[in-house]
Parts: structure tokens; sequence; C-alpha cells
């Protein structure tokens, strides 16, 4: 028995020592009298077992025990009265005493209470020798236990008639099943002791001293599954179908549960009705059911109870798919709708944490059981805001986890934000929640856009979507600054980022309006988010260029938006933003990647602008000589690649990356970016430069720097480590030997390397390994080119790699 | 037997959301025993998602990389194979076989890998092996059009390493397959 548990956790009060003593004095006149009727039970002695029996039931008139103390000295002697009722059963069976006789002689017991256990004992005996019909018996039985009104003693003792009489009742199917109507009568019998124990239950808050009324909720509450077994009997028994629930069972219960006016009865009880009957049932009587809300005590936790029945509905609905039609059939979302907006107008105290959880419910149900009807979500949505409305942002915690969950549960289920985009009261419902909770569901939007790789493709939606994640997008006014985690700030801004990959539309113009769209929204951003957000924005911007460059050359004109030309603007725009930032290098980098893509375009002059802008973002922004090296090679890198520049835009732009690169700070750096410069006259596309006079300018410049650099080490540690600067050297040599360049011969090389030879033997320090391994594998590289013969091998014929 | 990965220029979130869904169920942790990365990962996520893959991870730097600790260069020897690492920006003109050959020479490799082009290459150079994973998320690239998505898984057993190479192509991934042998010719001094 659940009362068991329940004292367990009793905490023990100001009288207990005398409890525990009066508990021991009953327990041992149990015992006691249980020993004298042991003996009689063995001497076949019926008048002292009935004498004794009834003295150790007489303990159980004590009214000094609280509940579960009682219950504890009950347990004693019900299992006395098993042995009792054994006795009684061999007794009849052996014929020496009727049973009939037998039902008459235990009233003769002196006293109500032991007389009535007693009497419940035998007539339990009488059912199971069927010499009268059950239903009699049981209606005798009920009725005579109204004898007890105290209420602890008359709830033991009708739990105790519910026991023993449990696997008796004329039942459909059962042994005991009398005529047609005996059904009613076992229904008859559960439910009117249900309804008397009930009332004893009720009654016991109103006895005793009011200071003490809080204790007693306390123990009434340990004895509520006393009262709620009688409700689980009824589900079990096999007669009550649909039909007896519908016209008997349900209404005469919920009578009683409202009658009762006792929110700890209501409330318990309303839930018990929803866990032990089935779900079909509920759904065939929900407007019964639900009628009963609204006349429960305004105290009553409703939303729980009421969430309990729709949870169990949907889960009903999702794992029994084919009853969906009866949810249609018996408008299960209006009556819910209906039975809420109720239940909310009639407990105008409720805290908003309940209705959200209500909401909550009836959404989860929605999308459970009509999943079809955005519309009715919609509605639930809209039915919250109303709620909502007039009040200022949540700031109770818990509240806003339901509202997070309430606009979370449709982007689950649909797994497309673009249907949540069509919900009218979705970001009505975001508005009421405070800045960070804002950025939180901001946060799982773009992640279900993400996890179900959802393409946003049009620029309303799009609108649409960033007022839903606005927060993210720009600082909201009263959101404290210095609050904010740094982590995860770039963590919501890389998600951004990610973001703008998935609003794509294969409609050049449509895309880009898309591009409009982001721009606008992504430079309200700030300083600090244009970093994150620019670059997804110009590379989602040059794919469309790219797009539109494998088109026909007819994209000039006015009526025809979506150019390269047009998309170069914006990303001119955007770009320049990041570089006021400040953020040069990045927006260095992006200038670039500008300026290639205006080149596969074929528009000379925009990629002599971005260049331009590139050039003054080094020189006037990158002093880091760090990132000066790795902004030379890109530059370097990308110049090397354009073929549009005329002589004169090339010599331009070439002449300033040369004096760049001659510029760094350290002479290694030098050294490296002046031979990476020979590159930019010798390209081997069909039109390409060759310049053999610059590249072996570049060269030689590369040598005197190494030279410089050999000569300020030796100077300053008096160790080399640039005789690898050399050896790159070198190699660009034997690099352009192969292309041919004229003034590269065979001679030069084999100076160079004799060069190296000597450099390495004036090294005062032990070499270098890596240096050996390079140099070694570089005079191998030219015994591998020789071996090749040919013209390749003709070519390096002269030239001798040992000494 | 030893499984390396290597991939690179993930451009994760520049150029492309993630990695593409069908190689995030391939790349499980617990069979790779080394990645190498040639950069661009670029942010610290990226990073501790190959880092939950394999705890040894090599990592040069890509012009977009958000960590600038990553060296520019790295050197590892795995078996009887050295490999050297590169993201690839540095070589002029980019992706080009004979200076990425110089670079092979300077860092002394057998197997040379790089990236920064999008576009796979595998093949054999003077004896030892240059190779691009190409970009894992497929992103965009001013040098390469129509980027297919793709990385390489690489088997180094003694001296044999076979190259297999993972590419995405319309929703499907291609297996390629290609082997090499490193003969004693080639062989260090």
């Amino acid at each position: 028995m659940a009362a068991a548990s329940a004292a367990a956790r009793m905490l023990p009060d100001g009288g207990a020592d005398d409890e525990e003593r009066w508990l021991a004095e009953g327990i041992a006149g149990v015992q006691q009298n249980a020993f004298y009727m042991h003996r009689a039970l063995d001497s076949n002695n019926l008048k002292d077992a009935l004498k004794y029996s009834a003295q150790m039931l007489s303990e159980l008139r004590t009214s000094r025990l609280s509940p579960h103390k009682y219950y504890e000295l009950y347990m004693r002697a019900f299992d006395e009265m098993r042995k009792l009722e054994m006795f009684f059963r061999e007794e009849t069976r052996r014929g020496s005493c009727s049973v009939v006789d037998l039902y008459e002689l235990v009233q003769h017991a002196g006293n109500v209470l032991p007389r009535l256990y007693l009497l419940c004992t035998v007539g339990s005996v009488y059912i199971k020798s069927k010499e009268a019909p059950a239903k009699d018996v049981l209606k005798d039985l009920v009725e005579m236990c109204r004898g007890i009104q105290h209420p602890l003693r008359g709830l033991f003792l009708r739990s105790y008639l519910s026991q023993i009489s449990r696997d008796k009742l004329p039942d459909i199917g059962s042994e005991y099943e009398g005529d047609a109507e005996s059904i009613n009568d076992a229904v008859e019998f559960v439910l009117q002791n249900f309804i008397e124990m009930n009332k004893l239950w009720v009654r016991m808050q109103h006895q005793g001293p009011v200071r003490e009324k809080e204790k007693r909720g306390k123990e009434r509450n340990e004895l509520r599954d006393l009262v709620g077994k009688n409700l689980h009997v009824l589900s079990q028994i096999e007669g009550v179908d649909l039909d007896m629930y519908k016209e008997t069972v349900l209404p005469r219960i919920l009578e009683q549960v409202v009658n009762c006016k006792d929110d700890l009865a209501q409330f318990y009880l309303m839930d018990c009705i929803i866990q032990v009957f089935p779900d079909e049932y509920h759904l065939q009587t929900l407007e019964t059911l639900l009628s009963a809300f609204p006349q429960l005590q305004p105290s009553v936790d409703i939303k729980t109870v009421l969430s309990q029945l729709m949870d169990r509905l949907s889960n009903y609905a999702a794992l029994s798919p084919e009853v969906l039609p009866e949810f249609l059939q018996v408008e299960a979302f209006v009556k819910f709708s209906n039975a809420i907006g109720k239940v909310i107008e009639a407990q105008p105290d409720m805290p908003v944490v309940g209705a959200v959880t209500l909401y909550v419910s009836l959404l989860t149900f929605t999308l459970r059981v009509h999943p079809d009807r955005l519309d009715y979500v919609d509605q639930v949505l809209g039915a919250c805001v109303k709620k909502l409305s007039g009040k200022a942002k949540l700031e109770d915690s818990r509240a806003t986890k339901q509202i997070v969950a309430l606009l979370s549960a449709p982007l689950e289920k649909y797994s497309n934000i673009v249907t949540a985009l069509e919900l009218s009261n979705y970001p009505r419902v975001m508005d009421y929640l405070d800045i960070s909770t804002t950025k939180v569901m901001a946060v799982v939007i773009i992640q279900s856009i993400m996890k179900n790789t959802t393409c946003i493709s049009t620029s309303d939606k799009i609108e649409a979507l960033f007022d839903l994640i606005k927060g993210l997008i720009k600082d909201m006014d009263g959101a404290q600054d210095d609050e904010l985690d740094e982590e995860d700030f770039k963590e919501e801004q890389n998600s951004v980022a990610r973001l703008i990959h998935m609003l794509h539309n294969d409609d050049h113009e449509e895309m880009l309006k898309i591009l409009c769209t982001v721009q606008k929204h992504i430079l309200l951003g700030g300083p600090k988010r244009l970093t994150f957000t620019v670059p997804s924005l110009v590379f989602s911007a040059l794919k469309l260029v790219r797009r539109l460059q494998g088109q026909d050359g007819d994209v000039t004109g006015e009526d025809v938006p979506a150019t390269p030309k047009k998309i170069f603007q914006i990303l001119h725009q955007t770009i320049e933003a990041l570089s006021c930032v400040p953020s040069p290098e990045l927006a260095l980098r992006l200038y670039l990647q500008c300026a290639e893509a205006a080149n596969d375009c074929d528009l000379e002059p925009v990629a002599y602008e971005f260049f331009t802008q590139a050039f003054i973002l080094y020189e006037e922004e990158i002093a880091d000589s760090k990132a000066q090296i790795t902004a030379i090679h890109l530059i370097i890198g990308t110049l090397q690649r354009m073929n549009i520049f005329g002589v004169e835009n090339r010599d331009t732009l070439t002449h300033k990356t040369t004096g760049y690169s001659a510029k760094l700070l350290k002479k290694p750096d030098q050294c490296r970016a002046v031979y990476a410069c020979s590159h930019l006259f010798w390209t081997d596309d069909q039109d390409g430069i060759m310049d053999g006079e610059r590249v072996l300018l570049c060269l030689k410049r590369a040598l005197r720097i190494a030279n410089a650099a050999q000569q300020m080490a030796s100077a300053t540690r008096g160790s080399s480590g640039s005789v690898t600067l050399f050896i790159e050297i070198l190699n660009k040599y034997l690099y352009f030997f192969e292309k041919g360049i004229p003034q590269i011969t065979n001679t030069v090389i084999q100076d160079l390397i004799e060069l190296i030879r000597t450099e390495k033997q004036s090294e005062s320090t032990v070499a270098d390994p890596s240096t050996e391994a390079f140099f070694s594998s570089t005079l191998r590289y030219i015994e591998f080119q020789k071996q090749k013969g040919g013209s390749i091998g003709e070519k390096y014929e002269q030239i001798k790699t040992s000494s | 037997m030893v499984l390396v990965l290597a991939l690179g220029d993930l451009h994760i979130p520049h150029r492309a959301p993630d990695l593409p869904a069908k190689f995030k169920s391939m790349l499980v942790p617990g069979k790779i025993q080394h990645i190498i990365c040639t950069g661009n990962l670029c942010i610290k996520e990226v990073h501790d998602y190959l880092k939950s893959l394999c705890p040894d991870l090599h990592i040069t730097r890509g012009e977009y990389d958000e960590d600038a600790r990553y060296p520019e260069t790295k050197t590892l020897t795995i078996g009887q194979f050295k490999l050297g690492l590169c993201h690839g920006h540095q070589v002029v003109p980019w992706g080009d076989l004979d200076s990425l050959a110089m670079l092979q020479r300077q860092l002394d490799v057998d197997i040379l890998v790089t990236g920064h082009t999008h576009q796979f290459k595998a093949y054999k150079h003077e004896g030892g092996v240059v190779i691009n994973p190409g970009s894992a998320t497929g992103a965009y690239s001013s040098i390469t059009y129509d980027v297919n998505p793709s990385f390489v898984l690489m088997d180094i057993d003694g001296l044999r390493v076979v190259v297999y190479v993972y590419e995405l192509i319309d929703g499907e991934v291609k297996v390629d397959k290609i082997d090499f042998k490193k003969t004693a010719t080639t062989m260090h001094a």
C-alpha cells in the first residue's frame, strides 16, 4: 500500500514519543489477543475465536494515532484477520457451522467497529460460498459500514471492505456474476464505497483545532491512495465499457468530486481519473470531463491536471495514428482551447507560468494531433499573446522557460523554419522575452535551420527571419554589454555567419534582393559583429557573381538589376564598412578576392579599384610585420593571376608590390617576397607576360638582400642561417632556367652553386642539418633532371653538382 | 598500418556553414591516428571538432585562420615517411607544381601536403608525393571553379602509402585510390 511508503516519509512531530508508546500498546494488545485467538483456532473453539478477535479489533478503536501509525496497527490486525477468514472458510466447508449462522453470530460482538470487521470477513466467506448472491452481501456490507462515521476508522474499515471484496465483484465473466444486471451492482458497490470514503476523507479536514490545519492536510495527503484505490478498482472492472463509463461511472465520480468542494480531493481525484482510465474513454467523454474543470475550487492547481490530460492524449495520438479521426470527430482541439480559456478566466490569479504551461501542452497536443492545422498553432500562440498583453517583458524564469518551449515546439515539429515564419503570432510572443532569452531563442532558430539544412529563399521571409533573430544581429536597447561573455558572443555571431549561407535562391534577381536584405541588416551590427558576418556576405555575393559570369554577355543596361557590376558595388560598400571597424587584414583579403572575381568578369577598372583599396589598407593600416608578410604574399599571389590589366595599370601595381616587398622589416622576409615577385613578370598563359629582364632583376635583388642578411647575421650573432636563402634563390633560378629565360644560363647557375658552397664553408658554426638537406636535395634534383634526358637533360648537362 | 586524415580549407563559417553531413557521418572518433590540416578552418569550433576526431592534430596556418599560433610550415614523421605540411598561399604561383616541388625539397619530405587551391591533387613528383586534399566543405575559391567537397585518407604501411580520396559529387561520395611506394633511391641520406 502506498500509505506505507508515505508513512516512512513522515517526520516525527511534537507528540511522537507519546504516539510511539500508544502504538506499542496497541500492537501489544493485538498480539496478545491474537495469541489467544490462535489457541482458540487450534482447538476449533469458535466462541473464543470470536471473542478474542473482537478484542483484538477493539485496538483499532483508538483515536490517538496519526494516520501512518494507525496504518501500522491496522496491518497487524489485517494479517491476523486473514487467518481468521481461513478458519471460517474451513469451518463452513466442513459443515460444522453454516455461513448464514456465522453471519448472524458475528453480529453479537459488543462494539460496532470489531463487529463490522468481523462481518466483512464472514461476508467474504459468504460470497465465496455462493450461498447468497454477491451483490446482496456487498450491498448489505457497504450499508452497514455507515455505522462508522469517524473519518480515520471509517476509511480503514472501508478500505478493508474494498480489499476483501475486490476479487469477488459480480463483474462480467466473473464466477460471481449474477443476472444481466449484476454488473450494475458491482459498479454501484464500488462507487458507493468510493463516495463514502471520499466524504470521510474530506470531513477529516474539518475536525480538530484550526491551528493544525496544515498538518491535517499533510496527513490526509498520505491517505489519498486509500480513496483513489476505488477508482482503480472501477477501471479494472471488465463490465465498465465506454457506455457504462460515459453514462454512469464518470458522471457519478465527477459529481462527487465537484460537490465535495475540497481542493486536495479535487486535485488528486481529477488527476487519478486521468491516470487510471484509458485514453480512449477520455477522448470520448472529453466534454463531460472538461466541463468539471471550471467548477472546481479556485485554489485547485488545474493547469497541472489539464496539462496531464493533454499530454496523455497527445501521446495517445502519437502512438496510435489510427485514432486521429476520432480526435477530429470529437473536436478535441476546440474543446481544449475553450476549456483553457474558461479556466484562465475563472482563475485570474493564475501566474503567467501556469497559463503558458497550459498553452505549451495545448500546442504539443495540436502539433501531434493536427499537424496540418497551422491556423490552430497560430491560434494557440495568439491566445498566449493575449494572456501576456499589457505585461512588461517576462522576468519569471520559469515562465520564460515555458515560452521557449512554446516557441521551440513548432520548430521541432515542422523542422522547417519557413513554416514558423508564417505564424503571425510567433514574433509577437517573442517580444515578451528578455534580451538574453531572445538570443537563446534566436540561436535555437538558427540551429533548427542548420540541422534541417533549410534553405530560405525569398527576401520577405529573410526579413521575417531577421526580425526573429534581431537579438543577435544588433545591439538591443537596454542590453548590458559588460555582462557579455566573449566566447558566447563569438559562437552566436559565427552561427549568424553560417546562417547567411542558408539564404539562397537560384533566381539571380531574387538572390540579389536577398543579398541587399542581408547587407542592410548586418551593417546595423556595429563594429563587433561585422568581422564575423561580412565575410559570409562577401562570399555569398561572389558566388552570385560567378553564376552571372557564366551567362551570356548581355548583362548591361538598367533593366537588368543583377549584374556583376552591381554586386561589386555592394561588395565594395560592405568591405569598406569592415575596413572602418577597423579590421584591415580581413578587409584586404576580401578586396583581393573581389579583385580576382572582377578579373574573371573582365572588369578592369573594378579590379583595379579593389587592388587600390587593398594597397591603401596595406600602407595605412597594416603595421604588424608578420601581418605584412602574409598580406604581401597574398597580394603577389593574386596579382600574379590577374590577366586583364593593361600595361600601365599592371606596371603601377607590380611596381608598388615589389616596393612593399623590399621594405619588409626583416631581411629574409624581404628576400623571399622579392624573389616571389619574379613570378609577376613571367606567366605561362598563352598571351602571358614574359619579361625575362625583370625576372632576373628580381632574383638579383633577392641575392643582394640575401648577401646583406648574411653579413648582418655574422656581424651580430657570429653565425649564419641565411645560406638557406641562397638555396631558395638557386631553386628559383632553376625554375626559370627550365622555363627557358634566355638571361639565365647554366653558367649563372653554376656560379650560384659555387657561391653557396663557399658560404657554407665560411660558416663558423656547425652546418645546419636542414640547410644541408635542402642543398643536397636540390643537387639531387639537378641530377634527376640530367638523367631525364631529352631537351631538359641536355639543358642540365653542363651543370656540375659535385665539387 | 596507420591512418592519416588530411584535409583543409574548410572556411567555416566564411564560405560554408559546416562540413557536409555525409562526411561528418564518415569521420568518427577512434579510427584515425593522425590528422593533418593545411589550414583555413577558420574558427575554434572547427578546431575542437577535429580534435574530437583525433587528438593528434597538426595544423598549419591559412590566411583566414582565427588562431595566429598555427605555424607556416610543419614536418612530421609517420612510419617510414616524412611529411611536410603548409597551407600554400605563401607559394607563388599558387598551386604551381614546380614551386611546390621546391618547398618539398626545402622541407626535405617524402609527402608534401598543401591546400589553398581547393582542388584535389595527388601526384608523384621526383620520387616524392605531392597532395592537395581540396576543400573539405567545397568552399568557394577564386582559383578553382565548381569545387567539390573532398578530403584525403592516407594509409601508411611500411614503405607503402595508399591515398584514398573522398569526393562528394552531386550528393554521392566517390572514393578514388592511389598507390605509392617509396623506393630505396629516394631514401634520405
